[in-house]
């Protein structure tokens, strides 16, 4: 129904070298993530947004190689400039920040429905895992529409461990 | 000036730049099937669509907004969009340019001569060969018959115009022809309403036609129709046109906006002028 959203920017006249300098980048990463692998280190690069991998709608590994810090991911989540979140969900957890939007469902015991696994998925790239035609923004992917602001070309609207504290953030959202 | 402060604040951008402010009351919502009625005349805020438009009921901006705002629009001593109105007035009645004409020298009482303006734009212009804009038409009159400097799509001077102008169509129909060489420009417009931009990969479409009536963040989403434009915005602290507004929502899904007066902005304003087709002209309206 929408027109599908292109992989970066189309007309911005450096797009092709944004684009190519991008990719080295996450080729360099994911090389230096798989040889750190084989060395068995702690600490990787976090992994690129194009690099990550999705796996029957679940991304397995953090993004940073490093857990998630969840009350730096509840900042996250309500802060207007990063998550947003409370734009579009609900979230009875969170019941000082007035005005919760109501265009997604309410993320009230959200960890008893998703796996860490797959909110991680979800908070990467929604449309992996809710649909292409979903309105939620994905926030760790380069899959973004056209014409993006000159400020946000080339970035994502999260950083990998923004996502991994707000995905810490979401798994203690139990209610059973 | 209390009250408009108050409902100022409630205003919240999608990933909007520095929105802080924490209010204490919740907005209160209109009951459906509220009239909106300005000086004992009724407006029709709800109407069935026309064919192919996909909204149903097609219904105004103003059935979303609070009580509150939406009582400021019942009263032309209360709408805050007035004393640029009379502002419009006063320039149409000004000569201006070489030729020392003002616009009622040509155009006489505006009350005859620009009623259902408003209702019928954009327009094609055949000796221009081009879609037309309220303010296009009003840039093209100081150029060519008055001799004068065309005014900045934003400028007070524009805004007072088309406002005064607006104003004459009052109660009217929007009813824009998309027949002819315009179909083309409706197409693009359309284009555009479904295709996702900026960084948060939306649509125009994803927000006011598949969530139209929910709340996001602070703000009843609406579907997103102009028949009250230029349309006065507490954010705003006055009058903003048609364009302006695109410019927001496209700034709030971290989009590079097009520019006002650009043939992109007037074939979406030719398109979503169709989608309101029926709703009463509510020039100049008032809106969070
Ligand atoms: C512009 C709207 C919007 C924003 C902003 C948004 N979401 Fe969503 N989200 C949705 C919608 C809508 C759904 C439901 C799936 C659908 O309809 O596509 C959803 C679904 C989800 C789900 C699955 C919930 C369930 O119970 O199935 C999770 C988890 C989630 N969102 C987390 C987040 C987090 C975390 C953020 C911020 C970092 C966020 N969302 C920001 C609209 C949004
Ligand atoms: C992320 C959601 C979102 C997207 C995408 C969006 N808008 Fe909006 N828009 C809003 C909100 C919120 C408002 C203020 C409340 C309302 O009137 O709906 C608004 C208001 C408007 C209004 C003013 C309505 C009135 O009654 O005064 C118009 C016109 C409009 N939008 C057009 C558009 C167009 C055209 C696009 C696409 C270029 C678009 N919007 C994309 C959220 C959005």
């Amino acid at each position: 129904m929408y027109e599908a959203s292109r992989a970066h920017v189309p007309d911005k006249p450096d797009c092709t070298e944004e684009e190519s300098r991008h990719m080295t980048k996450g080729f360099i990463y994911s090389i230096a993530a798989a040889s750190l692998v084989l060395a068995g280190s702690a600490v990787a690069a976090p992994v690129a947004p194009d690099d990550v991998k999705f796996v029957d709608m679940t991304v397995a590994e953090s993004l940073t190689g490093q857990p998630g810090d969840p009350k730096a991911g509840r900042e996250t989540f309500a802060n207007r400039k990063k998550g947003n979140c409370l734009a579009c969900h609900a979230n009875s957890e969170m019941s000082e920040q007035l005005f919760h939007g109501e265009v997604g469902p309410t993320l009230d015991g959200v960890a008893d429905r998703w796996t860490p696994e797959q909110l991680r998925a979800i908070v990467v790239n929604s449309k992996q895992v809710l649909g292409e035609q979903t309105i939620m923004p994905g926030f760790y992917t380069m899959h973004v529409g056209d014409r993006v602001a000159e400020k946000f070309v080339g970035k994502t609207i999260l950083t990998a461990q923004e996502v991994e504290d707000v995905v810490a953030y979401l798994t203690t959202l139990k209610e059973q | 000036m209390a009250k408009i402060m108050k409902i100022n604040v409630l205003s919240a951008a999608l990933f909007g730049a520095g929105m802080t402010a924490v209010v204490m009351t919740a907005p209160a919502f209109a009951e459906e099937g509220v009239k909106l009625v300005i000086d004992g005349e009724e407006l029709t805020t709800e109407v069935a669509p026309q064919e192919g438009n996909p909204l149903d009921p097609v219904r105004s901006g103003w059935t979303f907004r609070s009580e509150e705002t939406q009582a400021l629009e019942t009263d032309d001593f209360e709408n805050p969009g007035f004393p640029l109105v009379d502002y419009g007035e006063e320039l149409w009645n000004t000569a201006d340019g070489s030729t020392g004409k003002s616009c009622a020298s040509c155009h006489g009482d505006a009350s005859e001569s620009m009623k259902g303006v408003r209702a019928s734009m954009p327009k094609w212009n055949k000796e221009k060969n081009t879609l037309f804009t309220l303010e296009d038409y009003i840039n093209l009159s100081r150029e060519e018959h008055q001799g004068a400097k065309p005014w900045k799509w934003e400028s007070q001077e524009m805004l007072g115009m088309t406002a005064y102008i607006g104003l004459q169509s009052r109660g009217m129909p929007v009813n824009v022809s998309i027949d002819g060489p315009a179909k083309e420009w409706f197409e693009k417009g359309k284009k555009m309403y479904y295709t996702r931009y900026g960084q948060l990969d939306l649509a125009c479409a994803q927000c006011h036609e598949d969530n139209q009536g929910t709340m996001i963040r602070a703000d009843h989403l609406s579907q997103g129709q102009i028949n009250g434009f230029p349309t006065y915005r507490f954010k705003w602290s006055g009058l903003g046109s048609i364009h302006r507004r695109f410019k927001g929502c496209m700034d709030n899904i971290r989009a590079e906006p097009f520019k006002r007066g650009s043939d992109e902005f007037t074939a979406l304003e030719l398109y979503v002028a169709w989608r309101g087709q029926g709703l009463s002209v509510e020039t100049p309206a008032v809106r969070n």
